[in-house]
């Protein structure tokens, strides 16, 4: 009954896909709308927090190395960290709007132990490619959350904040235990399964 | 304040009947990008390949999830902004 890796960042995908669609439909009606039920305030950071919570069994059970657990652990703590401060901001416990530095350094780190826990390069199975992307596609999104704290109501931002989250949803739904990418697969990786 | 950037009352109000369905078609936009995944990979349903697999791969493969998010998000959230919006008109 155990799931095998690619089981495990499905479903974590899907978590993804919802927060980056929470999000999408805040950009799309703002904040004030968004806020009209007060529990839609707390969709998104929950589910970021929970997310974290979620990572740590993973961390702890799933991974087969000490750089692989580093990195599972350090996208759990970060993942807590930015969705504890956005609920502290949606209970009215924080007021300051650059608590969204948070999410930036969340990010931030969760991009740099992509790419720092991948050892083989981009094309060297699929689930290597899938590493760098995400780590890239995380360094780069981690300007989103400044922006948004600097501008809060400019569509793109939040919008763009949103697609991330959808993007890295797609990304985690490729990835296959071992299989190519555009082809090529390293004989290293073993046989495709 | 420059007002073309911001528009004007009439503007904004005319604006959100396209904004309630634009929020209403990302559940079923969802539901149609799973859908057409599936049309486009049938081996990742156990359904139609029932052979040697196991209880994840029956229920956890992408397409259904994304399925199963496009399904969550028009029955639970979808028509409370839906309603909001059309509340504010």
């Amino acid at each position: 009954m155990t799931p095998r890796a690619e089981t495990v960042h499905w479903l974590f995908a899907t978590g993804f896909l919802l927060l980056g669609l929470f999000l999408l439909a805040e950009a799309i009606v703002g904040r004030d709308v968004w806020a009209k039920r007060r529990w839609r305030l707390y969709l998104w950071p929950s589910l970021a927090f929970g997310l974290g919570v979620l990572l740590w069994p993973v961390s702890v059970f799933f991974t087969n190395s000490t750089l692989h657990m580093i990195a599972h652990a350090s996208w759990a703590e970060t993942a807590m960290i930015a969705g504890g401060a956005q609920l502290g901001l949606a209970r009215g416990k924080l007021h300051s709007r650059w608590w969204s530095i948070t999410v930036t350094v969340s990010l931030a780190v969760s991009g740099a132990a992509f790419l720092i826990h991948e050892q083989n390069p981009w094309l060297f199975s699929r689930s290597a490619f899938l590493h760098h992307a995400l780590g890239w596609t995380l360094i780069v999104a981690a300007l989103l959350p400044l922006l948004q704290a600097w501008r809060p109501r400019v569509f793109a931002w939040n919008a763009g904040f949103a697609m991330v989250w959808i993007t890295i949803a797609v990304l985690l739904y490729c990835d296959r235990d071992v299989a190519p990418i555009f082809g090529h697969l390293s004989p290293l990786a073993g046989a495709p399964r | 304040m420059e007002t073309e950037f911001v528009g004007t009352l009439e503007e904004r109000t005319a604006r959100r009947p396209l904004r309630a369905i634009t929020i209403e078609a990302i559940g079923p936009l969802t539901m149609l990008a799973g859908v057409i995944w599936a049309i486009a990979q049938p081996y990742r349903l156990a359904i139609l390949h029932p052979h040697d697999k196991g209880f994840y791969d029956w229920l956890v493969q992408p397409p259904l999830l994304v399925i199963a998010v496009g399904v969550f998000f028009a029955a639970v959230i979808a028509p409370g902004i839906a309603e909001d919006l059309r509340g504010d008109e």
